[in-house]
């Protein structure tokens, strides 16, 4: 089979971007999807820490130390672009303004349960940041993730061993094996990467899927 | 004539007693009010509640606080980042208490504390961990968690330019807590780069209205 690469995975998630979507790109992976928005359209990316129609990164000598991302690196704003406080910017997440998000994650149930801010290690330092606001707030949440764990088990699962992020809140999984939407029949299979069949595919993943390919 | 600039650090953070929950701006180094924290160090109220989005960055600024032993309680959404080793030694020894908060939900108790908010029902954490033992309602169809106001007794925020009245104008990203925060305290106190006149903020982009600040002061002051 053919996986695909990071960059192949946040190209794919990139094509499903409109003009004029409002966007949150989680902290990781996720960042990786603004590289491949065509500079010809208008995408207002949002950053919880404030602000909209962000830009990239500036040019080395150009940071400002007051114009950073949610992941606190620097970045820059685009003409038109505005800050805002705290409130406001979750605000537009909570508020339901924002039309797509999208998150990383450690699982992600057949329902679209999302787990991807603690791994439950009794001495880990909890850390929430905007995960929660995140995954309830947006209109459709998109996860970016690989298919399987480095030891080759199923990051999709019946039920999160995980701590819950956020309950039925995934709308769409992009994998290195498979673009899959949570419908409420359960997971349809909407692509899979060449040479792997349907099939080998609900082997892997360990969950019933329903193979449903989106119409070219 | 109402003057709130304070003459110094020393004498913007006046008064702050033992025990005192205390609101701190910025994410991160952003808006974080390092001139002010230093003060208070140096002032040396302790026991202190402190909410912030973060708890400390390296050894400056909140981290410094945290060193010092001052810190009781702190509040906040993501304690563990890259450069967080204060914080992170002293959870592990058990000897600070962590009230972990969506970012969101921290943002809006704020808010709700400065708005005269007796809570609210938030969809954010639902059916998480974070959730547990608060009450739940379920509001046309969707699920919510009640969240509590967080009230004040200080906060120490930190805006680009200020006046005599209080009105503050803030500096990109460094706005984020800033205004809610202000908002929420009994006491709020703002280190600004610049003290301009009365009539110099254009009053159309003055962000924070003086009547949530009770101190001005010049950064370097």
């Amino acid at each position: 089979m053919q996986r695909l690469t990071r960059d192949q995975i946040a190209a794919r998630v990139a094509r499903d971007i409109p003009e004029g979507a409002y966007v949150n790109l989680g902290i990781g992976l996720p960042t990786m999807v603004a590289a491949h928005l065509p500079p010809e359209r208008d995408i207002f990316l949002h950053s919880e820490n404030g602000l909209l129609g962000m830009g990239p990164a500036p040019a080395k000598g150009e940071e400002d130390e007051d114009l950073i991302n949610a992941g606190k690196q620097p970045v820059t704003l685009l003409a038109g672009g505005s800050y805002f406080h705290h409130a406001d910017s979750f605000a537009m997440m909570r508020g339901g303004h924002l039309d797509i998000c999208v998150l990383g994650a450690f699982q992600v149930s057949s329902r679209g349960d999302l787990a991807n801010w603690h791994t439950g290690a009794p001495d880990a330092i909890p850390a929430v940041g905007g995960a929660m606001d995140l995954a309830i707030g947006a209109k459709r949440v998109f996860v970016m993730m690989e298919h399987q764990t480095r030891d080759g088990a199923s990051k999709i699962v019946a039920q999160c061993s995980y701590p819950l992020t956020g309950v039925a809140c995934v709308s769409r999984i992009y994998t290195d094996l498979a673009v899959l939407d949570v419908t409420p029949d359960g997971l349809a299979v909407r692509e899979i990467v060449d040479d792997l069949s349907f099939e080998e595919l609900e082997r892997l993943t360990g969950v019933p899927l329903i193979h449903q390919p989106l119409a070219a | 004539m109402i003057d709130k600039i304070s003459p110094s650090l020393d004498a913007a953070v006046a008064g702050i007693h033992d025990g005192a929950t205390i609101l701190i701006g910025g994410f991160g180094t952003a808006g974080m009010p390092s001139a002010l924290i230093d003060a208070l160090i140096a002032q040396g109220a302790r026991e202190l509640t402190i909410v912030n989005n973060n708890a400390g960055n390296g050894d400056t600024g909140l981290a410094a606080l945290l060193k010092a032993g001052r810190v009781r309680k702190i509040i906040c959404s993501f304690p563990r980042q890259a450069d967080s080793h204060v914080f992170d030694a002293l959870y592990r020894a058990g000897e600070i208490e962590l009230e972990l908060t969506p970012q969101g939900n921290l943002a809006e108790r704020i808010r709700a504390a400065g708005a005269g908010i007796g809570g609210f029902f938030s969809p954010t954490g639902y059916g998480t961990a974070l959730a547990e033992g608060k009450e739940t309602r379920l509001i046309d169809g969707r699920h919510y968690v009640f969240e509590s106001p967080i009230h004040a007794d200080f906060a120490l925020i930190k805006a680009l330019r200020g006046d005599r009245w209080g009105n503050l104008v803030y500096r990109k990203t460094a706005r984020n807590f800033g205004p809610v925060m202000a908002m929420a305290a009994r006491c709020t106190i703002a280190q600004v780069s610049e003290v301009v006149g009365l009539g110099e903020l254009d009053p159309e982009t003055i962000v924070t209205p003086g009547i949530f600040v009770q101190r001005v002061v010049q950064q370097g002051a």
